[in-house]
């Protein structure tokens, strides 16, 4: 800044003042610390968090709520009890034929986050957590399917079981990535959403498959 | 104390995100240039002595692998096999990636050795396109049981991406010998590896390990067992009615 080279200050004015601005209450943080409110508080508050996404879940509108504050609560209850539920399953009582419970928890974080890889390579505006929290609530519908299941399969284990879980497995997957798709394919340009869904696509065909052939011994 | 901790997170994260743009250029594709290159990759080219164009893309292949687990999983699924040490899902990722990886490594090395133009990056999107035809045959020939209808499938679907992979290279390498070595060994290591996935999954593998272990295991069986008798049968009529129509 050539300039400023000649600028000085005269000696009689003094330079002084505060250095720190003072802060309003911007943030409700600033208010009060969450760290002394009650323990019942924090958990209540993390619990209608979480029953709101569910909700969300349920019914895909195109809301932002379930984007702006990820959290990975609720695909970690749910990706434990369908781990949980897959249990048991086995051909040959020595070494099961079915799903370990660390084989499923594998899968289901591994694929969200080879998908959520996908889509950033392919140019998406969603951050990482994000991608991980939608697609980990996404399978509730699934989880649901698990536990019907389970029921049917508590009646018999014939054909017609068969069918009606079938029908119903298909049902929840087609509602899991339609529900998945809602959130996700909006943060992608328009011309790649092909792309971006047909993962979608594959990562709950596979956990479909692994309840639709579950059966219990 | 803690700030360090979160520098060094930072820090680890950026180079996580780095990482990631490394991969960014291969992403880049239109539905559109996918469907195409899909298409393309059972068509053999006939100009083989015009060096062709390899699209660098990885997304097709990756997406090709994953569709080829998926696969394996439904195909180990009805035949009911059981595997012994490690995981359904972890045998059919480990056979597929191993796969595309290993064997694009290895032909890399090979074309390095015989002065073919191909890049690595080239090399693993051929052989992931070239799962393309291994995706369709296993898809087929899992749900209809009839041998003979994978020995066809095997040789025309496998042989057109086959003849595909191995046009472009002959087009990009020079020498009777180079292009012996490279395009044999790719021909026999993509026809075998399809034969490997339908024989390997597709009996009952139990059989023979429940031999050596007791007298009374049921026999050797080679039909599917997992899934229900109803929809097995209707395939099959299905397929025979087909047969006998054409």
């Amino acid at each position: 800044f050539p300039g400023l080279a000649d600028v000085s200050i005269p000696q009689d004015i003094p330079v002084e003042g505060e250095i720190t601005v003072p802060v309003g209450s911007h943030s409700p943080d600033e208010d009060y610390s969450t760290l002394d409110e009650p323990v019942k508080d924090t958990i209540m508050r993390d619990l209608k968090a979480v029953g709101k996404k569910f909700v969300h879940v349920m019914y895909p509108r195109k809301s932002s709520a379930l984007l702006r504050d990820w959290d990975l609560w609720g695909p970690l209850v749910l990706c434990v009890s369908l781990a949980l539920m897959l249990q048991g399953g086995s051909a040959d009582s020595k070494d099961d034929g079915g799903p370990q419970f660390a084989e499923v928890f594998v899968i289901i974080w591994f694929g969200a986050v080879v998908i959520t890889l996908n889509s950033k390579l392919l140019g998406g505006t969603i951050s990482f957590f994000q991608s991980l929290c939608v697609l980990g609530y996404c399978v509730m519908p699934l989880t649901v399917a698990m536990l019907v299941c389970r029921l049917v399969l508590l009646a018999g284990a014939g054909t017609v079981s068969f069918i009606v879980r079938l029908i119903v497995v298909g049902a929840m997957f087609a509602w899991s990535t339609l529900a998945s798709t809602a959130f996700l394919a909006d943060s992608q340009p328009p011309n790649r959403k092909a792309l971006v869904v047909y993962p979608i696509f594959l990562f709950y065909f596979v956990i479909s498959w692994m309840i639709l052939t579950f059966t219990p011994q | 104390q803690m700030w360090q901790a979160g520098k060094r997170q930072a820090s680890r994260a950026f180079s996580l995100y780095a990482n990631i743009d490394i991969l960014r250029p291969y992403f880049d594709v239109e539905p559109v240039q996918v469907r195409a290159r899909l298409l393309e990759s059972m068509i053999p080219v006939k100009m083989i002595n015009f060096p062709q164009k390899i699209a660098g893309e990885l997304y097709g292949p990756l997406m090709l692998v994953f569709t080829l687990v998926a696969i394996l999983l439904h195909g180990m699924k009805t035949s009911d096999t059981i595997i012994r040490e490690g995981t359904l899902m972890g045998t059919a990722i480990g056979t597929c990636f191993g796969y595309w990886l290993g064997v694009s490594s290895f032909m890399y090395f090979l074309a390095y050795l015989c002065n073919a133009q191909i890049t690595m990056v080239q090399m693993l999107s051929l052989l992931g396109y070239g799962l393309f035809g291994h995706c369709i045959t296993l898809f087929v020939t899992y749900n209809i049981h009839f041998h003979s209808l994978f020995y066809i499938f095997w040789l025309v679907v496998g042989g057109l991406s086959t003849l595909r992979m191995v046009a472009v290279l002959v087009s990009r390498t020079v020498g009777h010998t180079q292009r012996l070595i490279l395009c044999g060994t790719l021909a026999a290591l993509h026809m075998l590896f399809l034969l490997y996935l339908h024989f390997a999954y597709h009996k009952v593998v139990e059989g023979i390990l429940d031999t050596l272990e007791g007298p009374n295991m049921p026999p050797f069986q080679r039909v599917a067992r997992d899934i229900p008798v109803i929809s097995n049968a209707v395939l099959n009529t299905t397929a025979k009615t087909i047969a006998l129509t054409l």
